[in-house]
């Protein structure tokens, strides 16, 4: 396909959708499925054939459209309606276009003013829940591959460089790197062969950001990295995504075929004489595959371990060649910025976090799912207005960063969203899930758990980080056992800046975060475990006093 | 290797395997794409599966045995008839994804383990990224949301455990 072609198809595909009476759009993703979209999807493929609107109506499945505690959700295009709950007895109206029919469908409307939706900015998630992420007219329809265009057209490897440091986007894995300034460092390499990696390899539990992107709309992180790849002379690209998401792999196999057979990827990209291929790695329940040399490991067929640092996968990466690792939300971000301008993107944000951060809210929330929120946005906000707020209970904290994270409790929760206020009351960006505490949540036992998280984890290769998360996790469970004593948290803290200090990579680095911030946030659950046997939350089962023989 | 494969089949297999492996030009750096499609072929990596591999790929065989058991998504052991994977990611943690763990643990094997007669599988996830679910079991590849005691006692009941 030449970039003419690819205008015409766009205006092609998007006459044809305006001509049809109503497209229905219904949300594929996990959540939905899970209860009842595909029966649902079902029944109204077979009332558009019984109603005889076969050429009229069309159904499509989507990606995530954010709501996942409402489902399944429809998107009707008809009267741009979005339907929550919606059930097999729901079809027929839905695909009618009689308003007396549509009548019933009212109390499944979902009010789209409401400030759910008016506190978000959609530019990652702007095509989840819009496109069919199995058809690429879908996403060229949308304006799908025109930034690759304009890209390959008309500006050189270097303003494309240049654009995206203007942005002033930063790397969405969690770090925060400034994205324009890796592109320059690898670009500035001697012109060899050079890598694209996108790493989809999201193991902080609780995230299922990186999931929802590539199943919802996973051409728009290919273009992206096709970007990046012309951007610094890359000429293959490998997409590192984890074994656990499925969905994601095969959708991503699907999106990679499609745009192999248009020319959007391949040998001769456009027409335009640049060529970049892209292959798939599947990993294999690896957590510190997500950091960024274990994954390079890893790719190279080797148990993912990391090493030290520098040289950096800049100037040494992929079998020793310099490679670009960027996060898939990163990759996501880039199609927008080259459409719309670097200025633009850096209108939105703070002074040093530009854009937007997707975020998924889970835990002990009214509306769990995907958001996406431009930077600066206060956790309040995020988790009242767009999250509707704690059912039943009252907020003890949310957390964020996983188990690199901390957990940041209610009275801080002004804060706004971007990197700096994150890291300055303790806790970090992360890769954007976001877990809401209750009152029933024991923070000694969270911490418990993500140091159990880190041991299991931990690769092993350095001594801090082997030795050191086993003995924090054995401290952290003989006091929600009720069978420590005081000197242990003194051993607790010392540990913690031991595994700070000395670790080789960002798993150790961090592992003692959730530590750090429950006990400067929440000391006092920590002494009613350890002086009154107690659990405040009433989660541990304390051993009773008689069986003390620690202290 | 199961009984009940028939010869042909078991054949079939070993074409599929030596298919992907001459793919990646009997790379070494293709080992991890490699286990996946024997695992996926066979259930598991036995022993012999792993040296033919080491053979094939000219890897020592010390090496694909770190490997495949460095990565969690490897099994060395044969896998029930049922599997139920119970994710203990934060939210499910937090939503009571141990007592499900417990539960399974009383009816039918630890987790990691297979029951005596083979027929279920009890395992645990890191996080399946399906935290709007919570609590999530991921039972024979599907996905069961917010997944109580009593729904899972009804799918233990419904494919005969004791």
């Amino acid at each position: 396909m030449t970039i003419e072609e690819l205008s015409e198809k766009q205006a092609e595909e998007l006459a044809r959708q305006q001509s049809l009476e109503n497209r229905i759009l219904c949300c594929s993703a996990a959540g939905c499925i899970s209860c009842g979209a595909d029966s649902l999807r079902r029944a109204l493929d077979a009332e558009v054939q019984a109603q005889g609107k076969a050429d009229k109506v069309e159904i499509c499945g989507t990606g995530c459209m954010g709501m996942c505690g409402r489902g399944p959700l429809v998107l009707s295009s008809a009267d741009h309606r979005l339907y929550g709950n919606v059930t097999v007895a729901d079809a027929s109206a839905l695909v009618s276009n009689n308003a007396h029919d549509r009548e019933s469908l009212a109390a499944r409307s979902i009010d789209l003013k409401a400030p759910y939706f008016s506190r978000q900015l959609k530019i990652v998630l702007a095509n989840s829940g819009r496109v069919d992420p199995e058809k690429l007219t879908d996403y060229i329809a949308v304006g799908g591959y025109q930034s690759l265009a304009k890209v390959l057209e008309g500006m050189t490897p270097r303003q494309v460089v240049d654009e995206v440091k203007k942005s002033g986007l930063r790397g969405r894995g969690g770090a925060g790197y400034p994205t324009g300034l890796k592109w320059e460092l690898v670009a500035r390499q001697e012109p060899t062969t050079k890598y694209v990696v996108c790493n989809a390899d999201e193991g902080d539990p609780g995230a299922f950001m990186d999931r929802s992107v590539l199943e919802g709309d996973p051409h728009r992180v290919l273009e992206g990295m096709a970007i990046a790849a012309y951007a610094v002379g890359a000429q293959q690209g490998y997409v590192y995504v984890r074994g656990e998401y499925g969905l994601a792999i095969q959708r991503l196999q699907t999106a990679i075929k499609q745009a192999e057979r248009e020319h959007m990827l391949g040998s001769r990209i456009l027409e335009q004489g640049f060529q970049f291929r892209i292959d798939l790695r599947i990993g294999a329940g690896a957590f510190v595959c997500g950091e960024e040399t274990a994954l390079i490991a890893s790719i190279e067929g080797k148990r993912g371990q990391p090493r030290q640092r520098p040289p950096y996968p800049p100037a040494s990466g992929l079998w020793g060649a310099p490679t670009l690792i960027n996060n898939v939300e990163t990759f996501a971000n880039i199609p927008t910025i080259i459409e719309r301008g670097g200025e633009w993107f850096s209108s939105i944000g703070t002074a040093t976090s530009k854009g937007t951060k997707v975020f998924a809210l889970a835990g002990k929330i009214a509306n769990p799912g995907l958001i996406e929120v431009p930077m600066g946005t206060t956790l309040r906000a995020i988790l009242f207005d767009i999250g509707g707020g704690v059912p039943g209970q009252k907020l003890k904290a949310a957390q964020t960063g996983g188990p690199s994270g901390g957990c940041i409790p209610q009275d801080l929760l002004d804060t706004p969203v971007d990197y700096e206020s994150l890291a300055a009351i303790g806790s970090i960006m992360g890769s954007g899930g976001l877990i809401v505490m209750d009152e029933t949540s024991c923070m000694v036992d969270v911490a418990r758990f993500f140091m159990e998280f880190c041991m299991d984890e931990s690769c092993g290769k350095c001594i801090p980080c082997r030795a050191g998360t086993l003995q924090m996790h054995d401290i952290l469970e003989r006091i929600t056992q009720g069978r420590a004593a005081d000197e242990d948290l003194a051993i607790l803290k010392e540990l913690a800046s031991l595994l700070r200090e000395t670790s080789l990579c960002g798993l150790g680095q961090t592992a003692p975060n959730p530590v750090i911030s429950t006990l400067k946030y929440f000391p006092e659950e920590y002494e009613a475990h350890i002086h009154e046997r107690r659990c405040p939350a009433g989660h541990c089962q304390l051993a009773p006093v008689e069986h003390e023989v620690t202290a | 290797m199961c009984a009940s494969q028939s010869v042909a089949a078991r054949d079939n297999r070993e074409k599929l395997l030596e298919r992907s492996m001459s793919r990646y030009q009997y790379s070494g750096d293709a080992l991890i794409e490699v286990l996946h499609t024997a695992q996926e072929l066979y259930g598991f990596l036995s022993r012999p599966l792993l040296k033919t591999i080491a053979h094939k790929l000219r890897l020592p065989p010390s090496r694909v045995l770190g490997v495949a058991t460095f990565y969690h998504f490897f099994s060395l052991k044969p896998k029930g008839e049922h599997t139920f994977v119970v994710c203990l990611g934060t939210a499910c943690y937090v939503a009571g994804g141990l007592s499900l763990i417990g539960k399974l643990e009383r009816r039918c094997a630890k987790a990691g383990q297979t029951t005596p007669d083979g027929k279920v599988s009890v395992e645990t996830a890191r996080c399946i990224g399906s935290c709007g679910l919570a609590p999530a079991v991921i039972y024979d590849g599907n996905v069961m949301a917010r997944v109580t005691s009593d729904s899972l006692e009804a799918e233990l009941n419904k494919i005969g455990v004791q």
